[in-house]
């Protein structure tokens, strides 16, 4: 492997970010940057449903007020964008995925693979064993409020040990699968997996 | 069910990129033209990943849009930061002839190519007019005619990246119409919006939902939230309607 070209004059100075919690090519921010592929949609709590499915059978379905019912996970993370931003100590409260499953009944996952379902369309792959024990929950709050539109109110998944386009926005359904099926920025050239500590950014990485 | 066999991805590998030419857009802004060999060439509105290596070892990395149309000169255009890392060093200390590494190109969404039909609506705030500029000279480039109009918000005058050449493709082409709007300023002879992009202004510049044009949206977040949600309350299908949003929510 050749040496990369020094950038001549630059100095840099993020070094104190290199701490063990950031993975190869991030960087810390304080803010909270905002991607989407499209328009925020406006939830109606009231039609609002959260469903698994195991392919096209359901297998439990929540309105928001159950939803809200079941028991409520609190966690302390960070978060990897693929873009390239870092921020630590993130919290959040929700229903962990091994609690959905659980309360649907299910000893563990029926499918070893999954595919997330957003409203607005957007979709994003997860392997079933990335969402369990304790790994993964659908997140209502974050720092105390309600999860903001923009940042994927109401509801979002968070996956945050894999890069946070898998933590999809305004998820509505997750569909267990025996193949895995590539989502939306899956199919647009990013990385299957997306495990920021192996830098698996894009496809082939 | 159809199989596609998907072709080998090789990984995207890191390139050398030297400075050819530095172009001052605005007091903030700078375009870069890049000599990057082997460039496998892009579509209008992908991005590449930055990579900057200082002596010591030390690199840091960051996502820029591309400025150029495919097959032209590559162009990065970067706005410098306060507190950027790397556009301070980008658009700042960097020289003609200095260079850094890039890989790409990004994204297979956030797109423009001359087989896309429809008009075309572009919105843009600051320098979110980057990608929405290569998407401007892919379509002067292929000649294509479909009828367009960039609606681009800027602080000031003095902040309007590209101004000239959208003022050259505007009158060399009847069927692209550029309207700008100002939210800080309103220079003497200034006939154009002095506010910031809104409904009425989306409305009356705009395409009818009729039409199903496509829609482009690149700026800072509250500017692309506000125009996106706007647009579908317009009755703009979502589905098309892209975003790409820089910087927080401000939330």
């Amino acid at each position: 492997m050749t040496e990369p070209p020094i950038s001549r004059g630059f100095r840099g100075r993020g070094r104190g970010d290199q701490s063990a919690r950031v993975p190869p090519g991030q960087h810390l921010v304080t803010d909270f940057p905002v991607l989407s592929a499209g328009p925020t949609p406006e939830a109606d709590l009231a039609s609002w449903r959260f469903t698994l499915e195991d392919g096209e059978s359901p297998l439990a379905e929540w309105s928001w007020a159950e939803f809200n019912a079941l028991p409520q996970t609190d966690v302390v993370v960070d978060i990897h964008c693929v873009t390239t931003w870092s921020k630590l100590d993130t919290a959040w409260r929700g229903v962990a995925f091994d609690t959905l499953l659980e309360a649907a009944g299910l000893s563990e996952p029926p499918g070893p693979f999954t595919l997330v379902h957003c409203e607005g369309g957007y979709t994003t792959n997860v392997p079933s064993e990335d969402l369990v024990d304790g790994k993964a929950m659908v997140a209502t709050l974050y720092d105390g409020e309600a999860l903001h539109p923009e940042h994927g109110g109401p509801a979002r998944l968070l996956v945050p040990h894999l890069y946070f386009w898998k933590s999809a926005k305004w998820v509505r359904r997750i569909q267990f699968l025996d193949a895995e099926q590539p989502g939306f920025w899956e199919e647009n050239g990013y990385h299957i997996y997306g495990d920021p500590w192996r830098e698996q950014r894009y496809d082939g990485d | 069910m159809t199989v596609t066999e998907a072709p080998a991805s090789p990984r995207l590998r890191w390139m050398t990129a030297t400075a050819r030419m530095v172009i001052d857009e605005t007091p903030r802004v700078r375009s870069l033209v890049l000599d990057v060999p082997d460039w496998p060439s892009h579509k209008a509105g992908q991005h590449v990943d930055v990579r900057l290596t200082a002596d010591d070892g030390y690199q840091a990395q960051r996502s820029y849009s591309l400025a150029s149309a495919p097959g032209t000169d590559l162009m990065l255009t970067v706005e410098r930061l306060d507190d950027g890392e790397v556009s301070s060093y980008l658009a700042g200390d960097l020289r003609a002839g200095d260079r850094f590494e890039l890989r790409g190109p990004i994204g297979g969404y956030f797109v423009w190519t001359p087989a896309l039909d429809g008009p075309l609506f572009l919105v843009a705030g600051g320098s979110g007019v980057v990608p929405l500029m290569a998407m401007l000279r892919a379509r002067a480039a292929a000649a294509v005619k479909v009828p367009t109009v960039l609606l681009y918000s800027s602080r000031s005058a003095a902040d309007i990246i590209y101004r000239a050449e959208l003022e050259r493709l505007a009158a060399e082409d009847g069927t692209l119409k550029i309207v700008h709007t100002l939210t800080r300023e309103r220079p003497n002879g200034w006939s154009g919006y002095t506010r910031r992009v809104d409904r009425a202004m989306l409305d009356d510049v705009g395409f009818s939902p009729a039409l199903r044009p496509r829609i482009f949206v690149c700026g800072p977040t509250p500017m692309v939230e506000a125009a996106a949600s706007t647009l579908r309350s317009l009755g703009h299908a979502a589905n098309l309607i892209k975003t790409e949003r820089f910087g927080p929510s401000g939330r």
